[in-house]
């Protein structure tokens, strides 16, 4: 599925506004378009994406007062729409993720890490990812969803 | 001279205007000299009369802070700056030989750049329009030179056109107006356009087409000698015997098509990309040295803030020092706070629900820059390319070549990354080395037989590991600015923001230094008041 599509079928369904998102991200940049692909596979989305940020070993760091959050170990993946709320709408330091990674790529990168680096073996699905971006406001424990 | 003259009628005539009709009346004509629009700066703030023995307590020295303790110093407040970093200067930053840059998790890079080389990871050009940095930059005694923005002999690189192989963006871009001025040109000859255009204007596009698209009696792109005029001959002329040119063979329309050449054509055409551009003599970081000698006496380096306060008298941080581990509060009336949201929203600060929430709502973009030291200036000695980016779609994004220096012997420093979003993302969580190895294999696309043999050392900076930002710069929608701006910028209380992240101009230094502006002219005017 290409990002367009998707990017398309999240405008619709979540009504995100994915083109300012894109322009207001557009900053200083090479100039020109890539082709960078990402994997639809759960580790290497991890490897590819996530770990950036939150590490090799998902145990995050820090050190000016402010940190990357763990993700090994960590109980708030224990339910489910929580990390997808945040792949979906980002929060704090954290960006979204609508405008890189499909439904797909979310399932599959979330059903890693909860059962890769936490005890949370079932997986997350598609169906997930879109019962979570399609629930009516206001949804649950999200810092960055306004006021 | 007439060339003398004319500005000085200009100025003449602004200042009748402004006489007779006022400010709004010169500021409308100023707009239509295109001289207003381009700025919000209006010249430094000349705030005065600050209450003998007023404070303020600025956090975070990068430019923003500096600014800010500056032109507040100047106004008559007693200052005081607490940096967390071990230098001045945040994201105005230049990574040079000796350096060593540590990432969260732990990664450690030596630089091992020859001396006077560097890498510029943060900001890196200026456009000519960023009044308010080239103000200060001049104040300040920072010199400046051409950042070589546009170049036409550098390359372009997608791995599925023309069988994976670079082209002069040169030869693509006379190309794609040829082919696009022939195919406009056949419209408007069939009629195709006659519904839309008067006759007098076809006969003007037609004529334009001609001309700008250098097509031949038969409005057609053919490449002859008058098209190599502009894309470069297969022979260039020469002197005496056989000194005759010949022309330089046109790609097809599909292959140009398949190039997206367009997408750079574009990018010149952005107002912040386009010439003139600059960048400072010896490093981009010589603006925050430059700021620092104006203020470095009021700055605390490695003082890591932890809890910020106020009340109705004043404002207080707690902060401890990250080499000693002393701690200690600093207290003053006012307070200009510059620490990135990143950071920000995870120290326990007293201000509103809703600046708290704004601060939340405030993702960051990443960025992962990549400096390779080559042995020589291959670039400039085997493909006359002085300057300026060839592009590429992969991850890399592009490789840009060194401004300064140029035709000089020994060591040269070129951007071998400049990675954002997935690409960006992808360099971050590589290992430095690998990271090097990476940017290697892609950049060779462009100097096969050079990149790898000529390679020397290597550094990168991947924003989000910086442990003092987490990020690169702060990413607005639409929607987050009408839920959140308003409500970050205002003064609350104390306690004022500023930064990049505090402006319409995100991640230009132009932007920190427009927000810091307007922060310190409402807080001079709420300290007056209260």
């Amino acid at each position: 599925m290409s990002v367009r599509t998707v990017s398309q079928m999240f405008a619709a369904t979540a009504g995100l506004a994915l083109v300012a998102a894109v322009a207001a991200r557009a900053q200083d940049a090479p100039g020109g378009v890539t082709t960078v692909q990402v994997s639809d596979e759960g580790r290497e989305v991890y490897e590819q994406i996530c770990q950036a940020c939150h590490m090799a070993d998902a145990r995050g760091g820090g050190g000016a007062g402010a940190a990357i959050p763990a993700l090994a170990d960590n109980p708030k993946l224990a339910e489910k729409d929580y990390p997808i709320m945040l792949l979906l709408k980002g929060r704090g330091g954290m960006p979204w993720f609508t405008d890189m990674l499909t439904p797909e790529q979310m399932a599959a990168v979330l059903t890693y890490v909860r059962g890769h680096f936490n005890a949370y073996p079932d997986p997350v699905t598609v169906a997930d990812i879109t019962r979570v971006s399609t629930a009516p406001p206001p949804v649950r424990e999200c810092d960055t969803c306004g006021k | 001279m007439l060339s003398d003259m004319s500005p000085r009628s200009r100025r003449q005539l602004l200042s009748m205007i402004g006489k007779a009709g006022g400010g709004l009346a010169m500021y409308q004509a100023m707009t239509v000299f295109g001289h207003a629009a381009e700025t919000r700066f209006t010249g430094p703030p000349q705030l005065t009369g600050a209450r003998k023995g007023s404070t303020v307590l600025v956090l975070g020295a990068g430019l923003a802070g500096m600014l800010a303790a500056h032109e507040l110093t100047k106004a008559g407040y007693k200052v005081q700056v607490l940096e967390f970093q071990d230098r001045p200067g945040g994201r105005n930053y230049s990574v040079r030989g000796g350096d060593k840059i540590v990432e969260v998790g732990g990664a450690v890079q030596n630089v091992g750049y020859a001396p006077g080389n560097y890498l510029n990871p943060g900001p890196w050009r200026i456009p000519h329009h960023h009044r308010t940095l080239l103000h200060y930059t001049k104040a300040f005694g920072v010199e400046l030179e051409p950042f070589i923005q546009l170049n036409h002999n550098t390359l372009v690189h997608r791995k599925d056109a023309f069988g994976g192989k670079p082209q002069r963006y040169r030869e693509l871009s006379v190309d794609f107006k040829g082919h696009v001025a022939e195919l406009l040109g056949k419209s408007l000859n069939a009629g195709a356009l006659d519904s839309s255009v008067t006759r007098e204007d076809k006969e003007k596009l037609i004529d334009a087409m001609r001309q700008w698209g250098v097509l031949d009696g038969d409005m057609k792109f053919t490449g002859d000698l008058r098209v190599s005029a502009q894309r470069g001959y297969d022979k260039a002329p020469g002197g005496g015997v056989g000194g005759a040119p010949t022309p330089s063979k046109i790609n097809s329309l599909s292959d140009v098509l398949s190039s997206q050449v367009w997408s750079q054509i574009g990018f010149f055409f952005s107002y912040v990309m386009q010439t003139t551009m600059f960048q400072p003599k010896g490093g981009m970081d010589m603006i925050g040295k430059g700021f620092y000698r104006q203020v470095g006496k009021m700055v605390r380096l490695n003082t890591k803030v932890t809890r910020i306060a106020q009340d109705d008298k004043g404002v207080t941080a707690n902060w401890t020092d990250t080499v000693t581990g002393q701690s200690g509060e600093s207290k003053a009336d006012w307070m200009v706070c510059t620490i990135p949201a990143t950071i920000l929203s995870q120290i326990d600060i007293q201000v509103s629900d809703t600046k708290k929430a704004a601060l939340k709502a405030l993702p960051y973009s990443n960025s992962v820059k990549i400096g390779l030291e080559m042995k020589r200036r291959f670039w400039e000695e085997d493909y006359s390319i002085y300057g300026g980016h060839s592009f590429t779609d992969q991850a890399i994004g592009l490789v840009s070549y060194p401004n300064n220096n140029f035709f000089q012997d020994g060591p040269a420093v070129l951007l071998g990354a400049f990675a954002g979003r997935a690409g960006g993302y992808q360099f971050a969580g590589m290992t430095p080395e690998q990271r090097i190895q990476t940017a290697l294999d892609m950049g060779s696309v462009f100097h096969p037989a050079e990149y790898r043999k000529e390679f020397r050392t290597g550094a990168s900076v991947a924003w989000s590991r910086m442990p003092w930002i987490l990020g690169c710069c702060a990413s607005w929608t639409e929607q987050s600015r009408e839920d959140h701006y308003d409500n970050l910028v205002a003064m609350d209380g104390r306690i004022v923001l500023a930064g990049e992240h505090a402006s319409y101009y995100g991640c230009w230094m132009e932007g920190a230094l427009l927000s810091s502006l307007d922060a310190i002219k409402r807080l001079h005017q709420r300290a007056l008041a209260a």
